[in-house]
């Protein structure tokens, strides 16, 4: 008998108006715009809004609405040209109080959006933007750590009062420590163990090796690519760009995704930008052009040079102490400013509590002496040597600023003398943003333009529409009725798909769109496997009714074991696969399991409304 | 009314009789394909060597060779340009050059991105023609080595979950017979790229591997019905064997058939990018097909693999048999 349970039409019909409603914020446009975030210290406000539709006035640009929309300010225009003229003429009139940033806003109705309706996130081959693959290099991070732990093994034996011959890195990760005799070594073990109870330390005669744990490596190197990821977002932000992703891949890489963005120079810039500060004394009782002559730099100093060019138009050299009283990893905030003083572009700095002590009892007894700002920056290079090009890495390490320390401080003080405003902006958006705890290089860039982004959309849904036009006629043509029913199943199909999608924020990419055709090619076999069971049982002489109901049955077995199978070469894929293959997977996977309920539940729900019931019925159309 | 259909019902072709000749002819398209892929190799597409791709639109049809001259000049000799679309759009590879860094050494590969996007922008700045970058990809050859092999970590672990899967809901013999039949279809799919040189990349890497998917898919509904005339018809395996294909026949001529009717429309309207994977799938469909006819029930009946109505009977009813007992 042909019959289908009443509780089960139910349940069709609310997930059929579930996914509807679920699938609909796709179908709402995204608007091209231009978003505007107060910098410290600005508003947005009405006046910002009046100043922004008046500059935007001037330039010819046409917006189409400008809100204030959770305390940022949002340009909608009308197309993407607008868009860019919008951006440029804002971003040059705003200036660094602001940060101005493309942006796509939704125009999905609020109420859409208050019950979790949103629209799937475009990838970036859809909507164009660009991707960086980072690389940490751990050694670089191992090798900072090391020193520092090397100058600190310094300090504590100094502090402590033991008579050391030297303190220095071996190869072999450990740093060995020299005494004056065997009973130094014991105090030696003592004054280092209480400070750092993680190294671990070995005696022998009257040289004392420390060692960092495995342990402690392992922990550092982790930090390190959690600083990293930590620090590029925080870099991101200040880029302005809506939905980055940033993400850690592996051990030792870090994937950044910025939608929308175009200037790439800027965000590599920002991103790669491996500049960090440190504070350190100056050596004052060597003459450093002296020092730089002879070569005899006494053995707590090492000889630095300035970035401004002396007279002569010559590097000046200044010795600096080996010690580093704060580094750039200590710093918690920093804002540019203008010194009423000298009115010159300066820096405001603000440190954390560690920094802020060693700041402190630094300066405690050293009031009146200079202390210098060192500028590190990590600038990569090509070079050709013999014929083959030789890529290495320059560090430039620039002394920026030497000042005075006026008086005592702790946390907060300024830092003066930079060149120009922009460049001082450009110094305090990088310490802010924090600094990196390893260097970083790019290994994988990918850069979509948004021409190509819609280019790609098109052409992935005029394919998913032909392989459903494909499918759908040859079925109509081929079992009429339950060709329709089939029809009406995959139609439900793709709706549950891209309602689910669109549910778990999955990303669709175009491998992913090339994954909806592939959900219909193979969610149509559910159904060829249904409709020919029909037929067969139908030969075989059942009454039409029954050889339904059989069909149904009977198929359904092996639609299971077919589409687990299925499934799971999906889940290979997205375990193992990256970027597009895991969109292409995500599609594939998602496809398969409302497949296998469309084919089964809801195209039977229909074929029992046609031809259910209590009438007898002769022939049907298959 | 008469069921409407153009695949005949009433088969019966002896798909069983013609084992040995399906079977070397399967045989030779594997050996064909490997050696494609040992002796020729694949052409990897920057996905997996590392290099450079960058699409550019200019205003007016450019010309390859003046472009590829002009790259060479720059010093790219191994430059790939060809023209698509109207042809103001061109698409240009470049592989790294032979005495690059190896890979790790991160630092040098960032200087090496802007230095090659900046000496194709310059080699290419046509004044009366101005080109725009739509797309410009740069990957460190190290980026390549770790999704090859985990293309290959995807492979196992889907073997191994067949052979879990199929030996739990069929028999172990069903398990392997599938498997094999499987990677077979992959591996001509992939001999194909190799043999003719269409470049292999990611996305098609993707279509390769759910190659899989869909011709196990196949294969199962096969042993399915094989599974169910097991238990219920009377006859040698061979018979029953060939029964099951035949009477699955049309249901799998006809599901093949509008699966590769999607997957043309997205051969011929998804554009370049999915040309790919469109084409691997087209291939891996009619593989997948013939293959669940030719090889995975021919396999059935073959040596260690020969199953016998004891293999599919319920397994439960023996045990409540041997229970009985005294």
């Amino acid at each position: 008998m042909l019959t289908y349970a009443r509780w089960k039409y139910f349940v069709i019909l609310v997930v059929l108006m579930l996914s509807a409603v679920y699938a609909l914020p796709n179908v709402f446009p995204q608007d091209p715009s231009v978003q505007v975030t107060a910098n410290r210290g600005s508003q947005v406000d009405d006046a910002l809004r009046a100043r922004v539709t008046d500059m935007l006035a001037k330039a010819g640009v046409t917006p189409k609405t400008v809100e204030i929309d959770n305390g940022n300010l949002l340009v909608r225009l009308n197309d993407p040209d607008q868009q860019v003229k919008a951006n440029d003429t804002l971003r040059a009139a705003l200036g660094s109080d602001y940060v101005v940033a493309l942006n796509l806003a939704s125009t999905v109705p609020a109420w859409l959006e208050k019950i979790g309706a949103r629209p799937m996130y475009l990838g970036l081959d859809l909507q164009g933007g660009v991707h960086f693959l980072m690389q940490v290099d751990q050694k670089a991070a191992l090798d900072k750590r090391l020193d520092a732990t090397a100058e600190d093994v310094r300090v504590v034996l100094r502090d402590a009062k033991v008579r050391y011959e030297s303190v220095e890195r071996r190869a072999n990760n450990t740093i060995v420590a020299t005494l004056t005799s065997a009973a130094e070594v014991e105090k030696a073990r003592q004054a280092i163990g209480r400070g750092q109870p993680n190294l671990v330390l070995d005696a022998e005669g009257n040289t004392l090796s420390v060692q960092i744990s495995e342990a402690e490596l392992q922990r550092m190197a982790v930090e390190a690519i959690e600083q990293n990821v930590g620090t590029l977002r925080n870099r991101i932000n200040a880029l302005g760009v809506s939905e980055p992703i940033i993400q850690r891949q592996g051990s030792d890489r870090i994937v950044v995704q910025l939608p929308g963005v175009q200037d790439t120079a800027q965000a590599k810039r920002i991103l790669g930008a491996t500049a960090t500060l440190e504070y350190r004394g100056v050596v004052e009782n060597v003459n450093p052009i002296d020092a730089v002559a002879t070569g005899n730099v006494p053995p707590e100093g090492r000889i630095y040079y300035r970035k401004q060019l002396g007279p002569d138009g010559k590097r000046i050299p200044i010795i600096l102490n080996k010690r580093v009283i704060a580094s750039g990893d200590q710093l918690v905030g920093a804002t540019s400013m203008m010194d009423p003083q000298t009115g010159t572009p300066g820096v405001s700095i603000r440190l954390n509590g560690v920094g802020g002590q060693r700041m402190f009892d630094y300066t405690t007894e050293h009031v009146g002496k200079p202390m210098a700002v060192v500028y590190i920056e990590r600038i990569p290079e090509v070079r050709t040597v013999d014929g083959k090009e030789v890529r290495s890495t320059r560090v430039n390490e620039e002394v920026i600023s030497v000042a005075t320390i006026n008086g005592v401080f702790g946390k907060e003080f300024q830092t003066t003398g930079l060149e120009s405003p922009k460049e001082a902006a450009d110094l305090a958006l990088l310490l802010r943003s924090g600094s990196l705890a390893a260097p970083m290089d790019f290994v994988e860039e990918r850069i979509v333009g948004p021409s190509l982004g819609r280019e790609n959309i098109q052409r992935g849904l005029t394919a998913v529409l032909y392989s459903l036009a494909f499918a759908m006629v040859f079925f109509l043509f081929y079992y009429r009725v339950f060709g329709l029913i089939t029809c009406l199943a995959l139609g439900l199909n793709l709706l549950m798909l891209v309602a689910v999608m669109s549910i778990f924020g999955a990303t669709m990419t175009l491998p992913g769109l090339a994954g909806i055709a592939l959900t219909v090619g193979m969610s149509v076999d559910a159904n060829v496997l249904i409709n020919e069971r029909i037929r067969e049982e139908l030969r075989l002489g059942l009454p039409p009714q029954t050889a339904i109901a059989e069909g149904y049955t009977r198929a359904s077995g092996t639609i299971a074991d077919a589409n687990v199978t299925a499934i799971l070469a999906g889940v290979a894929l997205f375990a193992f696969g990256t970027g597009p293959i895991k969109g292409f997977a995500v599609s594939l996977i998602v496809g398969i399991v409302t497949s296998m309920y469309t084919a089964v539940s809801v195209s039977r729900a229909i074929a029992t409304l046609i031809y259910g019931g209590r009438r007898k019925i002769k022939t049907i159309w298959i | 009314m008469k069921p409407f259909n153009i695949f005949p019902y009433d088969s019966n072709i002896n798909f069983i009789r013609l084992r040995w000749i399906s079977l070397s002819i399967a045989m030779l398209m594997l050996v064909v394909a490997i050696g494609a892929m040992v002796f020729k190799g694949f052409n990897f597409a920057l996905d997996f060597t590392g290099g450079t791709v960058a699409e550019l639109r200019f205003e007016k049809p450019v010309d390859v060779d003046d472009v590829r001259q002009r790259l060479e000049q720059a010093g790219y000799d191994n430059a790939q340009v060809q023209t698509f679309g109207s042809g103001n759009d061109l698409l240009i590879r470049l592989q790294p050059k032979e005495n690059a860094a190896p890979a790790g050494e991160g630092a040098e590969a960032g200087a090496a991105i802007n230095q090659v996007a900046s000496d194709i922008q310059s080699a290419l700045a046509f004044p009366d023609n101005p080109g725009r970058v739509l797309r410009n990809e740069f990957v460190g050859p190290q980026v390549g080595k770790d999704l090859a092999t985990n293309g290959i970590w995807a492979l196992i672990f889907v073997i191994v979950g067949f052979l879990i899967y199929i030996s739990f809901r069929f028999e172990r013999k069903f398990a392997i017979a599938a498997v094999l039949a499987t990677l077979h279809d992959v591996l001509v799919v992939a001999g194909w790229f190799a043999l003719t040189g269409h470049e292999f990349d990611l996305i098609v890497l993707a279509g390769v591997l759910s190659v899989m998917g869909y011709s196990i898919n196949d294969t199962i509904v096969v042993f399915d019905r094989v599974r169910e005339n097991f238990r219920s018809m009377r006859g040698t395996p061979e018979e029953i064997l060939n029964k099951s294909v035949n009477q699955t026949l049309s249901r799998t001529v006809i599901t093949s058939f509008v699966a590769f009717l999607t997957v043309l429309a997205l051969y011929l309207y998804g554009g370049g990018s999915l040309q790919g994977m469109a084409e691997s799938q087209m291939i891996g469909i009619v593989i997948g097909t013939l293959s669940s006819i030719f090889i995975a029930c021919p396999l059935l009946t073959i040596g260690f693999l020969k199953v016998t109505k004891q293999d599919l009977m319920p397994k439960a009813k023996d045990e409540a048999a041997l229970a009985r007992r005294p």
